[in-house]
């Protein structure tokens, strides 16, 4: 199990760390304001401020500081899209009917909105 | 190119064209990569050959064009795997049971048709979820209470026709069903209940109708895909109290289930519980675990009443009044005050609607007619690391000595397989009877996940021998535990069997399901 678990939290950071570098074409207000909407209906519900958000829970659990996605500067769209197409521990991969393709460039441009350019 | 079974890679090829034409391009998916998002993440044969991968999945968004997909599927003879938001995660997810299948995918159809605030119903397509649900009540400001199971990304169509569970006095999401329109797999479209009548003023009011009554036979079921369901709605309670009954004796299970059961079935206390025993199957506690191990009673009692921890815990949450729920509670105190040693916890209570406050410190909301995904957080607090779970379900007698039998095997089954790692159960009610759901940690490493399946199917032939059966399962379970119920010779299987024939003669709607196959299917799966 620990094992598992180790590489896991490597695998987590590599994935992170592999697509922190890349460059960023800048997102619109209209494109931002549609991925924030999105994002509330898709992602808040676990990756929310309060109690009872599993995702933050577990993000904090591990480290990941902040454990808020809303709070990060550091994520980038290629690992925003990695998580939601291919899920991470026991989040689920999410299907096209559920979140499109330009709603998940949405949501990579909303929780990327505050990187430094 | 991933191909249905039996099919030719000329007519899948055709029937494909076919679906574009009917629900547009975009809403069928043949890339693998588009198609790898209907596995199912929580899948107990993940990456090895048996795991089910569908070959495509196609999306209506109408009536209309269901019945334009299932003709073309009828034409080609192209098995199907329905699915509504297709997060029945533990249960198989968005995956089919037979590889190859195409997924038909409800998701887009997810319109809220109405919510009646004065009846207290709605009536609602398959893509919608408990979350969208409840926003559209929010968004609407009217007082009425939908029942969420533990995740809220459901739907209320799926998880009552999966005789799923919540925690309200609608806690039985099957009997809160009040009318359905079924696309059958000749493309007919049926209405039950009061929906048979034209012009039905009382669709979602009685459940009935005239004549046989068929809601059941689309449970569970691979005989038609439900486009609209009624479900019944709670009004806005006025108060919610719940107290805690605390024993410290192991066998005071037996007059603590009693009492339970008359509570439930006077009609005193309207919803389900989650009965615990911090001192049996609590956290992890270093001075406790050995004795947990030993299977010494006396023992572990003896460290409860040092350490003040009760061996049993049952809440009992009351919603209604505020001046009846209290006096529930008061009667509750002295049912179960014979019991010696007995002790009562108070509260917590409320009064609806909460505040944002109020609102803002309750961990679970789902209680309280408020969709969430904190169940997820359980797992992730009880340091469980598995990428998923499923859930063993078997239905027990409401008596305290049955429960006593069930946990007892469990433990003993675990034991003795030993790997299976990370189990624990949830002890909760249906009406009239206990359901257990053991929860088994599911993972990316084939060989932990072999011996889950090992301990999974153990636990099916115990409990069947014991006269306890699943009311659930996962995809990868499902023939096993229709074999169980095999009175008469496999009578009922027949019987479903009959009528799977009767209503979807090429055999093209979800090939499988609960240990049912079409005609052309049956030997190959016998």
């Amino acid at each position: 199990m620990k094992t598992t678990k180790s590489a896991k939290a490597v695998l987590l950071a590599a994935v992170l760390l592999s697509f922190a570098g890349s460059a960023l074409a800048a997102p619109d207000d209209t494109q931002i304001e549609r991925g924030h909407k999105v994002y509330a209906k898709w992602c808040f519900p676990c990756h929310g401020t309060g109690p009872g958000k599993p995702g933050t829970e577990s993000l904090r659990q591990r480290g990941q500081n902040p454990a808020v996605l809303e709070e990060r500067t550091d994520l980038t769209a290629p690992a925003i899209k990695q998580f939601v197409r291919h899920g991470v521990l026991f989040m689920p991969m999410f299907r096209k009917t559920e979140i499109s393709d330009a709603d998940l460039d949405a949501i990579a441009a909303y929780l990327t909105r505050n990187n430094k350019k | 190119m991933r191909l249905p079974p039996g099919v030719s890679p000329n007519d899948f090829s055709d029937a494909i064209k076919q679906w574009q034409a009917a629900v547009g391009s975009d809403w069928v998916f043949t890339a693998d990569e588009d198609v790898d998002l209907y596995r199912d993440a929580y899948s107990p044969v993940w990456h090895e050959p048996e795991e089910p991968i569908p070959s495509a999945a196609v999306a209506p968004d109408s009536v209309e064009q269901i019945q334009a997909v299932l003709k073309v599927a009828n034409q080609y003879k192209i098995p199907l795997w329905t699915i509504s938001t297709g997060k029945n995660l533990g249960y198989g997810g968005s995956a089919p049971l037979l590889s190859g299948s195409v997924v038909l995918d409800l998701k887009r159809m997810d319109r809220v048709i109405e919510v009646n605030e004065k009846n207290h119903y709605a009536l609602v397509e398959p893509g919608v979820s408990y979350f969208d649900l409840y926003r559209y009540i929010q968004d609407h400001k009217l007082k009425v209470w939908i029942d969420s199971p533990d995740p809220g990304w459901g739907s209320p169509v799926g998880n009552s026709l999966e005789r799923g569970g919540g925690y309200t006095p609608m806690h039985d999401h099957f009997d809160t069903i009040c009318g359905m329109e079924v696309v059958l797999p000749n493309g007919d479209v049926v209405r039950t209940g009061m929906g048979a009548l034209p012009g039905a003023k009382t669709w979602q009011q009685y459940k009935y109708g005239f004549g046989p009554y068929v809601d059941g036979i689309f449970s569970q079921s691979s005989l038609g895909v439900v486009t609209k369901m009624g479900i019944w709605l709670l009004p806005e309670p006025e108060a919610y109290l719940s107290g805690t009954v605390m024993a410290w004796k192991r066998d005071d299970l037996i007059p603590l289930i009693e009492g339970f059961a008359h509570l439930v079935n006077s009609g005193t206390l309207r919803t389900t519980t989650t009965i615990g025993s911090p001192l049996w199957f609590g956290l992890p506690d270093p001075e406790l675990d050995p004795l947990r191990a030993s299977g010494s009673v006396k023992a572990m009692e003896d460290y409860g009443a040092r350490k003040k921890i009760p061996y049993w815990t049952i809440p009992l949450p009351f919603y209604g009044p505020a001046k009846v729920v209290a006096a529930q509670w008061q009667y509750a105190k002295r049912k179960f005050s014979s019991i010696p040693g007995v002790t009562f916890e108070d509260g917590p209570s409320y009064r609806f609607p909460l505040s944002a406050e109020e609102l803002s410190k309750i961990r679970d909301t789902v209680p309280f007619g408020i969709p969430s995904l904190q169940i997820f957080s359980v797992i992730s607090i009880l340091g469980r690391e598995s990428e998923g779970h499923i859930g063993f379900s078997p239905i027990i007698p409401m008596t305290g000595e049955a429960l006593l039998d069930a946990l007892t095997l469990f433990d003993q089954v675990h034991r003795e397989l030993g790997e299976g790692g990370g189990a624990f159960p949830v002890l909760s009610s249906f009406p009239r009877a206990l359901v257990i759901i053991y929860l088994l940690p599911i993972t990316r490493d084939v060989e932990k996940n072999r011996r889950t399946r090992e301990v999974y199917r153990r636990l099916i032939k115990e409990a069947a021998a014991r006269g306890w059966g699943e009311y659930r399962t996962h995809t990868t379970f499902m023939g096993d535990i229709s074999n169980t119920y095999s009175f008469n010779n496999h009578a009922l299987r027949h019987f479903h069997e009959t009528v799977k024939d009767a209503v979807d003669a090429n055999g093209i709607l979800s090939p499988g399901k609960c240990g049912i196959w079409p005609k052309r299917m049956r030997k190959a799966q016998a």
